[in-house]
């Protein structure tokens, strides 16, 4: 009889906390945010999450992260299962992907309309347009310049205040800089090559364009660079190895790390690249806009991460996705993931001001996103893979550019008319 | 009675009529269907359905939908397959006579060796504890040209000219093995001196009597018995080299399998159709294909070498 009663005592207990725990959640909504790990992003992005509840205390958002490489396989798995974020971060070449398999949900134009989009971001944006919906909005954008090692051009006898402006002056200021061994080994390269790394993007919507062609046509569904312009540019870029020797692909294993390292006079990378090049102690750099061809003409990659809603938020929770979404893009988180991360505002007028374009470190980046294109990849990794392989075969298999470019644009069209089905 | 009592009752009947041989039949199959329940649903279910999903378009974001051997006769006609199928093999032929001849010559002599014997045998077993990936990322600083890389900075030190190792294509799949094989031979070795113990001492003690010399003895009485102990290890062996993978993308993150594929085994390619491209229909034809070729590689061993 005694049990009885204190077991209906804990009974009521449990009920009653149950009831409280109820209340509170009823008020918080809870949304989860994921990310893939990249220190300043999470930190970043942990400086907006408690800036957003502070001005949303009946929102919570939840962080979570995990490594690039299982990045995509995890989210696609996750919302499949009826699981994971109600706000993602995703490469904007996955879109496609994202889209197809109703992940992402369009923004609702109410919340989100499409003339303003269009008026205050840059036009890069365009790349998550579908139709006349809008799949996400990013925060920030990137572009590439080239970077170098002010110590390393004063040592060769150049000025660490005027670096190359043409391809001409690029090779120039990249012989000048290498050192070499007793035996003509590199052990300090002028510039590094690094096919895995931005250079693809450098080869592909650069060195093309300005030897006077296009990477592809058709939306980039087709692939036009093998043609005279592409085999230029190829052979441009594989003769900073062979007949230039002023780099070498994996040497330092990565272009990033001989620079960090000072074993590199000079290396194109982009704005993410900012967070980890602040740290170096060794030797002071400096950034300037990918080098200019004979005419003049310049381009550049942009590239970004955008933020979408998923299928999974519904209701409340949708709601507060939004607002989550709006807050995320707007011109004070911008400022704040410059600050953190180093890439610039997506929004045209929190990046383009006269700050940021004075800036010696921003400005090249800015002016670079001027002239930048985005390209529309199907299978980014694989396509990334045909570059480094045309690459490859000139300088490891000895085929002739001519070749090693006529396959390159074969297997790359193979892959985009199979993602097309 | 009602009609469950009745039921009951001669339920009950036929359980008491069964003898006590039927009852331990039951009984037996009883316990065993918990492990036959687990392998069917963790062990063979997945992989009939990865049978299934090989006649499919499956892309992870799409739904599935039958297309028959289409995947199979694309994995058949495309250069790349051909080209892991014979880096695999290369993995294979070349992998494990290697990692067995080192592994047998170590355990023989380490058997005679008393002085700080286990201490010994630890060093070599310690290999197999390390992670793969670590291990690879060590082994990859090795192998970078001057003025990282340790062995490049060896040879130039010497005047010889450095050597590309992970970037060519000759030398680059040798340049992986190696590690892999370093790392296997604790293992192998540890079973090689379990089955040196195993032969009884009388047989040496007979044969030195009868004055046979130490090579005699090793191609006579070594070998022969050791051949249960051999048989495993090749088999053992010969499936890991055929699924080699963690070695190989570690060593080379920014081009798994590279350079220009000259060291992509099978199970990369499989990982990279399915978690790159998200072809998860084809990727699964990959794996069929593998489990096939794994088959039929081990149930030939085992029937060559088994004892007749």
């Amino acid at each position: 009889m005694e049990r009885d009663m204190r077991f209906r005592h804990l009974l009521a207990g449990v009920a009653m906390s149950c009831a409280t725990l109820a209340a509170f959640g009823a008020k918080a909504v809870e949304i989860e945010y994921w990310q893939y790990v990249f220190d300043t992003r999470v930190k970043a992005m942990n400086q907006l999450i408690t800036k957003f509840q502070e001005a949303n205390p009946d929102i919570k958002v939840k962080q979570t992260t995990f490594p690039y490489a299982d990045y995509q396989t995890k989210v696609a798995a996750a919302i499949l299962a009826g699981q994971g974020p109600d706000v993602v971060q995703l490469f904007y070449g996955w879109t496609d992907n994202f889209v197809a398999g109703k992940m992402i949900r369009p923004l609702r134009a109410e919340a989100f309309p499409a003339a303003d989009i269009e008026r205050d971001f840059f036009p890069i944006v365009s790349a998550m347009k579908r139709g006349n919906d809008y799949y996400g909005l990013p925060t920030a954008v990137r572009s590439l310049a080239l970077f170098y090692n002010k110590k390393a051009f004063k040592d060769a006898g150049l000025d660490p205040n005027n670096p190359p402006k043409t391809l001409e002056e690029l090779v120039a200021a990249a012989e000048k800089t290498t050192k070499r061994d007793g035996s003509g080994n590199i052990v300090s390269a002028g510039l590094t090559l690094d096919m895995a790394g931005q250079d693809h993007q450098w080869w592909r919507e650069v060195l093309v364009r300005q030897f006077g062609g296009a990477p592809y046509t058709d939306n980039d569904t087709k692939v036009t660079y093998n043609d005279e312009a592409g085999l230029k540019a190829l052979t441009f870029y594989t003769d900073l190895q062979k007949k230039h020797k002023v780099g070498q692909v994996g040497f330092m294993d990565e272009g990033q790390a001989a620079f960090r390292a000072g074993l590199a006079a000079m290396t194109i990378d982009g704005t993410f690249r900012l967070g980890s090049f602040n740290t170096i102690k060794g030797f002071e750099w400096g950034v300037t806009e990918l080098p200019a061809n004979a005419q003049g003409v310049r381009s550049n990659y942009a590239s970004y991460f955008a933020n979408a809603i998923t299928t999974k938020a519904e209701g409340e929770k949708l709601a507060a996705a939004e607002k989550f979404l709006a807050y995320v893009s707007s011109p004070e988180a911008m400022k704040i993931w410059m600050d953190v991360v180093g890439e610039l505002p997506a929004r045209r007028a929190a990046a383009l001001t006269p700050e940021n374009v004075s800036h010696p470190i921003y400005g090249p980046f800015l002016k670079g996103l001027e002239y930048a294109h985005t390209t529309q990849f199907k299978d980014e990794a694989a396509q990334r893979q045909v570059a480094m392989d045309m690459v490859n075969r000139v300088l490891i298999g000895g085929d002739e550019p001519k070749a090693s470019l006529a396959k390159a644009a074969e297997d790359e069209q193979a892959i985009i008319d199979r993602a097309k089905r | 009675m009602s009609v469950v009592a009745q039921r009951e009752a001669a339920q009950g009947g036929l359980w008491s009529r069964m003898s006590l041989g039927q009852k331990q039949v039951i009984w037996a199959w009883g316990f065993l269907a918990v492990p036959l329940i687990f392998y069917v649903v963790i062990r063979f279910w997945p992989t009939f359905q990865a049978f299934y999903l090989s006649v499919t378009d499956w892309s992870i974001t799409r739904p599935a939908s039958f297309v028959g051997l289409e995947n199979y006769k694309r994995l058949f006609a495309d250069p790349l397959f051909w080209q892991v199928f014979r880096n695999t093999f290369m993995y294979l032929i070349l992998g494990t006579p290697i990692s067995l001849l080192i592994s047998f010559v170590v355990a023989y002599y380490l058997d005679r060796v008393r002085f700080m014997h286990s201490f010994i045998r630890a060093l070599y077993f310690l290999p197999f504890l390390t992670t793969a990936a670590a291990m690879a990322w060590v082994w990859r600083w090795f192998y970078q040209p001057v003025p990282i890389g340790v062995i490049n900075d060896i040879l130039s030190s010497f005047g010889i000219p450095q050597q590309p190792f992970l970037r060519s294509t000759v030398q680059a799949l040798p340049a992986v093995l190696a590690p892999a094989v370093w790392a296997g031979l604790g293992f192998q070795i540890i079973i090689f001196l379990a089955g040196l113990r195993a032969i009884p001492v009388t047989y040496y003690e007979a044969a030195r009597i009868d004055g046979l010399s130490e090579g005699a003895i090793l191609r006579k009485i070594t070998i022969p018995l050791l051949k249960p102990t051999l048989v495993f290890l090749v088999v053992f062996s010969s499936i890991g080299f055929l699924r080699i993978f963690d070695q190989v993308y570690n060593i080379n993150t920014n081009d798994p399998g590279g350079p220009l594929n000259s060291t992509k085994p099978l199970v990369l390619m499989i990982y990279q159709t399915a978690f790159s491209s998200y072809e998860m229909g084809y990727a699964a034809t990959q794996t069929v294909v593998l489990f096939m070729i794994l088959l039929v590689i081990s149930l030939v061993q085992l029937r060559l070498m088994r004892d007749r």
